[in-house]
């Protein structure tokens, strides 16, 4: 996509810098986990629906990158590619990994763990976008409505998988419980924009943090109803606030495998 | 050039993965202008991620060109989102004809009712919401028996 950059002020710019950057990362980490379960989904419907998911989160992605290209920040690929953890601003919940083990060697991945962070961040990212059509920076608006558009289909889906693991009997309910408890702990780490969020509300970018994440309790309520679960449960940052740079080593490894091509031949028209 | 035949050009530019319906079928021109011979394009992306934009870009500026233009340029716009309800009456019979149930016009929420494209049924049921590419989904028609495709209904969404 390539419209002409927009104009905002230039002291709300470096709040919406940091928001782009957070929408951005998010995206793309988890579009990039998601990837990593390419040829081990649990049946092959679900490896073609994750692939189709994971494709069009990677695309929403690009779509962020493209408007912070805009403000001459680099291309979109290097600031995909070529930035170092220390740098990014994704939630820690979105770049830890699948489960134990490697997708290339005996992979032991955790479905139950994928489909709660899946359907959490999802419905999140719901609530984000909603507000987000509204920004005062209009070309984030307009993206905002489209990415809505094509989310209503993986909301329906992680939500089919959430609601039909968890109210299975046996070992399928005790491993959602965990997974829920696991995602829980680090999911305050999605719902935060970071130091700049209160000047990100101020410059009606998005809402604040709180209302954001009020609604996004109210929006999840219904599914733990629908399991019969306890809620609304604390929510945590155990592995740190990665709108602060705090990071995993989890994310070197991700991002060393995901930029391997890329930093070969950087100069590359893909 | 004029605008009929730039018009005429972009019909020959088929959707990659579905090469009976062009991106004139698709709703996907929002714009053309022209300049003397000089002809720039405006598209909507259909879905996001999807790999066939670039394909679809450079087909455009081949077609173009090859019809008469001096210069061709194609911008992807962000805005106005395509929607499905932007695919011709054309389209439809040609996603039909490609295998392909053409998505509804409207929809009440949670209900998708998808006739065949074989025999026209009503008795089909979903099998995976997601598809071979982006913007479809998997039937089954359990009235002939067939597995078909159905392009995902994609529409304007209301401000809440």
């Amino acid at each position: 996509m390539s419209e002409k950059s927009m104009y905002f002020h230039p002291d709300g710019q470096e709040a919406l810098v940091e928001l782009l950057f957070q929408l951005a990362d998010d995206d793309f980490l988890l579009a990039y986990r998601g990837s990593e379960w390419l040829g081990l989904a649990p049946h092959i419907e679900e490896d073609i629906a994750f692939s189709s998911i994971n494709q069009d989160t990677m695309g929403h992605a690009a779509m962020y990158y493209q408007l912070l290209e805009e403000f001459g920040l680099g291309t979109a690929d290097e600031l995909a590619h070529a930035r170092p953890a220390t740098e990014r601003r994704n939630a820690v919940l979105l770049e830890l990994p699948n489960g134990p083990g490697h997708y290339l060697r005996e992979p032991r991945y955790d479905w139950a763990f994928t489909v709660v962070r899946q359907y959490f961040y999802t419905q999140a990212k719901h609530i984000r976008l909603e507000s987000l059509r509204k920004s005062a920076y209009k070309p984030l608006a307009e993206v905002a409505a489209k990415v809505q558009v094509e989310l209503h289909y993986h909301l329906l889906h992680w939500h089919t998988w959430f609601v039909q693991l968890t109210n299975a009997p046996g070992e399928a309910r005790t491993r959602m419980i965990k997974a829920i408890q696991d995602v829980a702990a680090d999911f305050a780490g999605v719902l935060t924009l970071g130091a700049r969020g209160a000047e990100m509300e101020r410059w009606g970018l998005i809402e604040g943090e709180d209302v954001l994440t009020e609604k996004t309790i109210a929006a999840l309520a219904p599914a733990f109803a629908e399991v019969g679960l306890e809620w609304p449960m604390p929510f945590g940052m155990k592995h740190g606030n990665g709108r602060n740079g705090e990071h995993t080593p989890d994310l070197d490894d991700a991002l060393a495998t995901l930029s391997e091509v890329y930093r070969s031949v950087p100069q590359a028209i893909w | 050039m004029t605008n009929e035949e730039v018009w005429r050009a972009l019909e020959t530019v088929k959707d990659p993965e579905i090469d009976s319906v062009s991106i004139v079928d698709l709703g996907m021109v929002e714009q053309v202008e022209i300049r003397d011979d000089m002809v720039s394009i405006h598209l909507l992306p259909t879905f996001l991620g999807c790999p066939a934009l670039d394909i679809i870009r450079s087909r455009v500026e081949e077609a173009v060109k090859q019809a008469g233009a001096q210069a061709v340029t194609v911008e992807f716009l962000r805005h106005p989102p395509w929607t499905s309800d932007r695919i011709s009456e054309v389209g439809r019979e040609r996603l039909k004809q490609f295998g392909i149930a053409p998505p509804p016009r409207q929809m009440e929420p949670g209900a998708w009712q998808v006739e065949c494209p074989y025999c026209g049924a009503e008795r089909t049921v979903m099998e995976n919401l997601f598809g071979p590419t982006a913007c479809r989904s998997i039937f089954y028609c359990r009235q002939c028996k067939n597995p078909f495709e159905a392009m995902k209904p994609v529409l304007p969404l209301a401000m809440e």
